[in-house]
């Protein structure tokens, strides 16, 4: 039976009945937007908050603290006298300050404790104390208070006596200046005793390493001294050449080293202790206490710049990370050349020429299992195979005069790169056949009809448009690659590699050598360090720059494909 | 011949033979035919697409293929270039002819074929590349290489594509910037650029507006001077407009081939009547 409406009655139907019900509510979507942007804002959230704790736990290491001058009066005990940074403070419950056996009023709850870091380890043994911040007192922020970072035993508080110039003792007002330029000599002097000693040094015992190995090697072939001196004779030639360049160095830097010693600080702890300290053992010396916050900031990127460019020091916890930042990256250049032809060519066969029946799906299955096998276990599997049958294959065949030392037979950057293109191949396989599987039909046809075979189709006109894909593939690639740190360690990490993979020596690359990784560094300095409060800001700021680095390789592939997909967008329609 | 075909021809009551010389000559000399089809039979896994298709396509002339969705009037124009090849479980049997090759013999380059046997799709489907490179790709394919010929071959198939005015100033600009008309122009000038001898098109108008679809079909009358061109529509009117011989199929058999104006005027089948009129499909 059909009703009759009148546009009134249709009119009416069209307001919105009930709007207060949850059923309503749930109906409207609401819900569901309310759903999906709180799953988005936790994303978000914890990406902030991660970049955010890390550099508010690892920056504030480079500032400038003020240096604290106190007496500390732990009742029952001598009052000590201390010049210190405070670190830290939190509330501590009086039960755990009894437990660690502090006369503490058992009747209180709550104390504030402060880490201070008092420097001086070669005078009280450790550079970190916390202290019950009550029993502090006669606190005071003296304006001539020195920090002297030094090349070892970590940082020196004190206060600067006088600076023996060449023999000249200067004292007074005089020694802060005096000491600053002795400071800029000492510098300028290691800056050249570096250079020849990594540099060109560094070259000819290179080069004299290579000859020994020549002449191993002509020796491997049944050759001696006295059947062939012809063979011989240019090896030793240059052998000597090499020799007499190094005693002309070394002279050279013997009076470069004499010339850094010359000089020296006398100085004197809180507590009265006077030492003497050769100027050739500082790094830097700064008054916190009359620094500005201008000074302060300079000084603070000044640190940042040495910790990014520097090489480590004191087991990793001084100086800087240079070395690890520089081989993860260029440890995820080289896995991204190895993966992303293999990568490319395998998801072709798979997608393109390999016949899409069972056996196809089941490497496919294959393929993606492969993306979940623990990254441990690639490691293993790099050890074995890389390492132990290639690497000790190319050296039988290669380096008999190596032998018994390794070439490649032993961990090393090339093996760890190949440990993690494995690791990543499968990524990169899955995002390219999403890529090819997305161009249409028509284009390949239009084409093939023009007379282009299946290559010349794939070549021009289906591989760049699915190069975008193939960018996705590698951005997740690097970002998985540039954050492992497990197989690495199997592979080829170690906790300070002497040497840079690239350097100016022929053949420049050197993919046998071990390297240092962010986020080994990471583990090293936390877990591995014999200062345990020097380390716990180093993990946190090094954390930080992996974090940046993973970024800044994730961003300039980013970039890449968006130019990529700028130039091929026949998808979008 | 295949059973099932003779009994469809018996159940209408078709002297089957009489009909296939008939449909086979349609009224071509033997000198000016192009394409000649002779049994062809094409499977897709078990079912049978085309049933024992013969005819034969004149030199520069219009050949149209009507019929309902589904008839097989794509399918056979794919034959005519060997793009079924492409498909899993295709299987051809009988023999496509050109210029008196046959085309499924075994020393038949098929990239060879394509260069010769042009074809254009539903979809206007140019590369993502700039204008210039679209129609220069097969000249590319076939190894010309010299800034100059291309130029000059590129110039001339979008003028025989009568799409030059319009793009001659914006030759490095991306293809998919054009308008639907306009890239489907384009890829017509992309397949005359390397000069071939037969175009297939199909239904080259029906993602087109009608002022473009006037525009493409002024076109075709322009190009079968020079090609022999096959065009698969289902628009009737177009049939009628653009072809000199028409072909009616349905359900895979070939129902009905002859002079346009004859087919449309005094068809010889009771199916093509019905269907020009509109009973059915």
């Amino acid at each position: 039976m059909e009703q009759t409406q009148t546009p009134q009655m249709i009119a009416q139907q069209l307001v919105a009945g009930d709007t207060t019900t949850v059923r309503a509510y749930v109906k409207s979507g609401q819900p569901w937007i309310w759903l999906t942007a709180a799953a988005i804002s936790v994303a978000f959230i914890t990406t902030v908050a991660l970049l955010g704790l890390t550099a508010a736990r690892g920056l504030p290491h480079f500032w400038p603290a003020d240096l604290l001058q106190a007496r500390y009066e732990q009742p029952g005990a001598a009052p000590v006298p201390m010049l210190a940074e405070v670190r830290s403070s939190e509330e501590v419950t009086a039960a755990r300050l009894l437990d660690a056996g502090l006369p503490v009023d058992p009747q209180r709850d709550l104390y504030e404790r402060l880490l201070l870091k008092i420097g001086n380890r070669d005078i009280g043994g450790v550079d970190f104390r916390y202290v019950v911040s009550d029993w502090l007192v006669d606190r005071q922020t003296p304006a001539d208070a020195v920090v002297l970072e030094r090349i070892e035993w970590g940082n020196f508080h004190g206060f600067l006596d006088a600076v023996v110039v060449d023999g000249n003792s200067v004292a007074g007002s005089e020694a802060w200046s005096a000491y600053q330029q002795a400071q800029r000599r000492v510098d300028a002097l290691r800056g050249d005793i570096r250079r020849i000693e990594k540099k060109q040094i560094g070259a000819i015992n290179y080069e004299l390493e290579r000859l020994r190995l020549q002449a191993r090697r002509l020796e491997i072939d049944g050759k001696t001294r006295e059947s062939h001196p012809e063979a011989f004779a240019p090896l030793d030639r240059r052998r000597d050449e090499q020799g007499a360049k190094y005693e002309a160095l070394r002279a050279e830097l013997n009076a470069l080293n004499r010339d850094i010693r010359r000089d020296s600080v006398r100085v004197r702890t809180v507590d009265g202790q006077q030492r003497t300290i050769a100027l050739a053992q500082l790094v830097h010396g700064y008054r916190p206490n009359r620094m500005g916050v201008l000074d302060k900031t300079l000084h603070f990127f000044g640190k940042v710049w040495e910790f990014v460019s520097d090489e480590p020091r004191e087991a990793n916890t001084e100086g800087g990370i240079f070395p690890a930042i520089f081989g993860t990256v260029l440890m995820v250049m080289i896995m991204s050349i190895v993966v992303t032809p293999f990568g490319i060519l395998a998801a072709l066969y798979l997608r393109e020429y390999a016949h899409q029946g069972a056996m196809t799906r089941a490497i496919r299955i294959a393929v993606n299992n492969l993306a979940g096998v623990p990254s441990i276990v690639f490691g293993m599997f790099g050890l074995g195979f890389f390492v132990y049958f290639l690497g000790g294959g190319i050296d039988r065949l290669f380096y008999p005069e190596a032998a018994p030392a390794p070439v490649f037979g032993t961990p090393g950057i090339l093996w760890a790169s190949l440990t993690l293109a494995l690791l990543t191949l499968p990524v990169v396989i899955v995002a390219t056949e999403e890529g090819l599987a997305r161009i249409p039909r028509a284009t390949r046809e239009a084409s093939l009809a023009l007379g282009a075979t299946k290559a010349e189709t794939l070549w021009r006109v289906v591989l760049p448009m699915a190069s975008p894909a193939m960018m996705t593939g590698l951005i997740l690639a690097i970002a998985r690659a540039a954050g492992e740190v497990a197989p690495l360690m199997l592979v080829g990490v170690v906790k300070l590699a002497p040497t840079l993979p690239i350097d100016g020596n022929f053949p420049f690359i050197h993919f046998e050598r071990k390297f240092m990784h962010l986020g080994f560094h990471i583990y090293d300095v936390g877990f591995q360090s014999p200062n345990v409060e020097a380390a716990r800001p180093l993990v946190y700021a090094t954390s930080f720059l992996l974090v940046l680095v993973v970024v800044l390789l994730n961003v300039s592939a980013i970039m890449i494909r968006n130019r990529l997909r700028e130039r091929y967008k026949a998808l979008d329609h | 011949m295949s059973g099932v075909q003779s009994k469809t021809a018996l159940a209408q009551g078709l002297d089957i033979d009489a009909l296939r010389r008939e449909q086979a000559g349609a009224g071509i000399d033997a000198e000016t035919i192009a394409i000649e089809v002779e049994g062809l039979n094409l499977f897709y896994g078990s079912s049978q697409a085309l049933k024992g298709i013969g005819l034969s396509i004149p030199q520069r002339k219009v050949t149209a293929f009507i019929g309902p969705s589904g008839c097989g009037k794509s399918t056979l124009l794919r034959c005519f270039n060997r793009m079924n090849d492409l498909i899993d479980g295709c299987r051809i049997e009988g023999q496509i002819r050109l210029h008196g090759k046959n085309i499924f013999d075994r020393d038949v380059d098929v990239a060879m074929l394509r260069r010769r046997v042009g074809m254009v799709f539903q979809k206007p489907n140019p590369f993502p590349k700039s204008i210039y490179e679209n129609v220069a790709y097969g000249m590319r394919l076939a190894g010309m290489n010299r800034k100059r010929d291309l130029d000059d071959t590129v110039e001339w198939a979008l003028k025989g594509a009568a799409l030059w005015d319009e793009v001659k100033d914006r030759l490095e600009d991306s293809a998919l910037g054009l308008s639907g008309g306009q890239q489907q122009r384009l890829v017509i000038a992309r397949a005359i650029a390397i000069q071939p001898d037969v175009i297939l098109l199909d239904e080259p108008c029906s993602a087109l507006d009608p002022i473009s679809t006037l525009k493409v079909e002024e076109l075709i009358n322009e190009l079968k001077n020079r090609y022999t061109i096959v065009i698969v529509t289902h628009n009737m009117q177009q049939a009628a407009r653009v072809s000199d011989y028409t072909a009616f199929m349905y359900m895979g058999d070939l129902v009905e081939y002859g002079n346009t104006d004859q087919l449309f005027t005094k068809p010889k089948q009771k199916q093509t009547e019905d269907y020009i009129t509109g009973r059915y499909g």
